[in-house]
């Protein structure tokens, strides 16, 4: 009998480049909405008709919707994101440097966020019910019904009104010691650790609790073992699939987190960027931004549902 | 295995005290949103104080924004924007979503799966940059606000209840009413519908409280409502100055959508399981 994986992933990758494919649809299609036509936006009131007409032809716009998404698509794939239209830089060089940042920013978060929120999640699920469970999970259903922003004008308020312990703004221009970098990271970081963290230990101890419930757990703990052996050595090995597709889940989170933390503190990342390029109506900034942010965050899920298919043993 | 509708005899259902004060705490928000505006102490365009990000005193219960206006009057008027703009996008996306869900259970065929890949597609787009696409695409306005809202929401609905409509789907009672010549409308309203109410409606609450998160989160941007008019997170978005000062111009409204999201939350998480429980 053949395993039934390959296939498993074949199709799980090629739903996700359809749908990258509809995303683009999307993307380009909101972007055609736009009332009002963009060479005359872009050369103002004063513009000539011949003018307007030549930048047409230049720009393509005067073909068909269908060519212009092709040759946009053709392009994108190219890595040839086009031109912006605010100050008529190549797109891909406006977004080099910004997504560095943002990774950057994201990859801090994660390597703090992953081992507190595993070892805090298998922690509740462990000690289900007792005082500590319910007192991290008041605090989890506290971080997610708030929005984003909340939480971070609480860390602007407690850090550095109250306790003035770091700067409200985040500049990542002059970072010579570790001090400053930590200066620079600490309150974007907070942030986005209470918005991931929370996704991450719920989604964490719901995985270890459905493991922790199967009979051959009971039957581990009704042989003697003890508590931390019955869920390191039984439970745990097959809970690490379900944890690992949570922990990739809740990374995903950080995309729109990563949109809020960056306006709010002035973080120059790529967000940011595509926020600024929303209030100059610049498209092809704002379509670059977002298919990369779509591009990651498909990466996110697709790992996630991914690890699900291959870490179940019934389909090896 | 079937989950009963609640017949008014039988709707003696008991809350307890968390989900009753979080009950408590949405009923005032509601009766803000429609009968606020009537008690607001100032015209919320006014200018009623010469400084600006004023304390709390006896004149000006919340203090006083960045151009010295009524904060109290201007959060009573934005309970209605912030209220009313999700009411209206989570009943456009939760009816909708419902009903397409239903139809695509009980039909089944291409139209499911082209509906279910579709959604699937949609729903891998981050919500708030979504948001962010459309509204840069569109321009923002109140009507266009609620229609990316429901779209971005609509994904989510329609998968929730095409989860429950399929497990219902192949109930005996389904089965004889096809075997009677029921038409689909029939038995959607009929049959699926009843069936499902107590799940769907607490899934309208949790969408409520996600599209309260994202629409403030949309003003917080400078995409949502814009002025003259503002919502809570608008409110939170033009008196971020006061941060440093620790104002009550900025803290009032961040705690109005708090205590809205908080108390929906734990509402729908205290509901009885009669209501609650999916009919798994």
């Amino acid at each position: 009998m053949s395993s039934p994986i390959p296939r498993l992933v074949l199709g799980r990758l090629g739903i996700a480049a359809i749908t990258l494919l509809i995303v683009s649809v999307v993307v380009f299609g909101a972007t055609q909405m736009l009332p009002g036509d963009v060479a005359e936006i872009l050369l103002g009131q004063s513009a000539t008709p011949e003018a307007v007409a030549g930048l047409r032809k230049a720009m393509n716009l005067d073909q068909p919707a269908i060519m212009q998404y092709g040759s946009w698509l053709w392009g994108l794939l190219r890595g040839d994101l086009g031109t912006s239209y605010a100050n008529s830089m190549p797109v891909a060089d406006l977004i080099g440097g910004r997504l560095v940042n943002t990774l950057r920013l994201g990859a801090v978060t994660a390597a703090i966020a992953v081992p507190l929120a595993l070892s805090l999640g298998i922690a509740t699920a462990m000690y289900r019910g007792t005082a500590f469970d319910r007192a991290v999970n008041a605090c989890i259903i506290a971080v997610i019904s708030v929005p984003e922003f909340m939480i971070a004008t609480l860390a602007v308020l407690v850090f550095a009104v109250w306790l003035k312990w770091l700067p409200a703004l985040s500049v990542n221009s002059d970072i010579d010691s570790i001090t400053q970098m930590l200066r620079v990271f600490a309150m974007p970081v907070i942030t986005l650790l209470c918005v991931i963290c929370a996704q991450m230990i719920r989604m964490t101890r719901a995985a270890m609790i459905s493991v922790l419930d199967s009979p051959y757990v009971e039957m581990a703990l009704l042989k003697g073992a003890s508590r931390s052996r019955m869920v390191l050595r039984h439970a745990l090995p097959n809970a690490v699939g379900p944890i690992v597709n949570a922990v990739a889940l809740s990374l995903s989170y950080l995309v729109g987190g990563v949109i809020i933390v960056e306006t709010v503190f002035n973080y120059p990342g790529i967000a940011r960027l595509m926020v600024d390029s929303v209030a100059t109506r610049d498209l092809p900034l704002i379509q670059g931004c977002a298919m990369i942010f779509c591009i990651g965050y498909l990466i996110l899920i697709t790992v996630a549902d991914l690890i699900a298919i291959l870490s179940n043993p019934r389909l090896r | 295995m079937a989950v009963s509708f609640p017949t008014p005899r039988r709707l003696g259902y008991r809350l307890n005290w968390t989900g009753a004060l979080a009950a408590l705490v949405v009923l005032f928000w509601a009766l803000t949103a429609i009968i606020g505006p009537w008690f607001m102490p100032h015209d919320p365009g006014e200018i009623v104080d010469f400084d600006f990000f004023g304390p709390i005193t006896d004149q000006l219960w919340l203090g006083s924004d960045y151009l010295g206006r009524d904060m109290f009057s201007r959060i009573l008027m934005g309970a209605r924007y912030t209220v009313g703009i999700s009411l209206a996008a989570v009943v456009l996306a939760c009816a909708s979503g419902v009903i397409l869900g239903m139809t695509a259970a009980v039909s089944g065929g291409w139209f499911d799966t082209v509906l279910s890949r579709l959604f699937d597609a949609l729903n891998s787009i981050p919500s708030k940059l979504f948001g962010l696409v459309m509204v840069a695409a569109v321009g923002s306005s109140i009507p266009v606000l609620i229609l990316v809202l429901a779209v971005i929401y609509l994904p989510g609905a329609f998968r929730f209840a095409r989860a429950l409509a399929v497990n219902i789907n192949t109930m005996d009672y389904v089965t004889v009413a096809r075997a009677r010549g029921e038409r689909t409308p029939y038995l959607i309203m009929n049959e699926i519908l009843p069936n499902m109410t107590g799940p769907v409606l607490a899934d309208v609450g949790l969408r409520f409280v996600f599209i309260v998160l994202l629409l403030s989160g949309l003003s917080f941007l400078g995409l949502g409502v814009q002025p003259p008019y503002a919502d809570w997170g608008s409110l939170v978005r033009e008196n971020i100055g006061g941060l440093p000062f620790a104002a009550p111009a900025v803290i009032m409204p961040s705690l109005a959508i708090a205590t809205l999201t908080i108390s929906v939350n734990l509402l729908i998480d205290n509901l009885p399981t009669k209501i609650r429980d999916r009919s798994e």
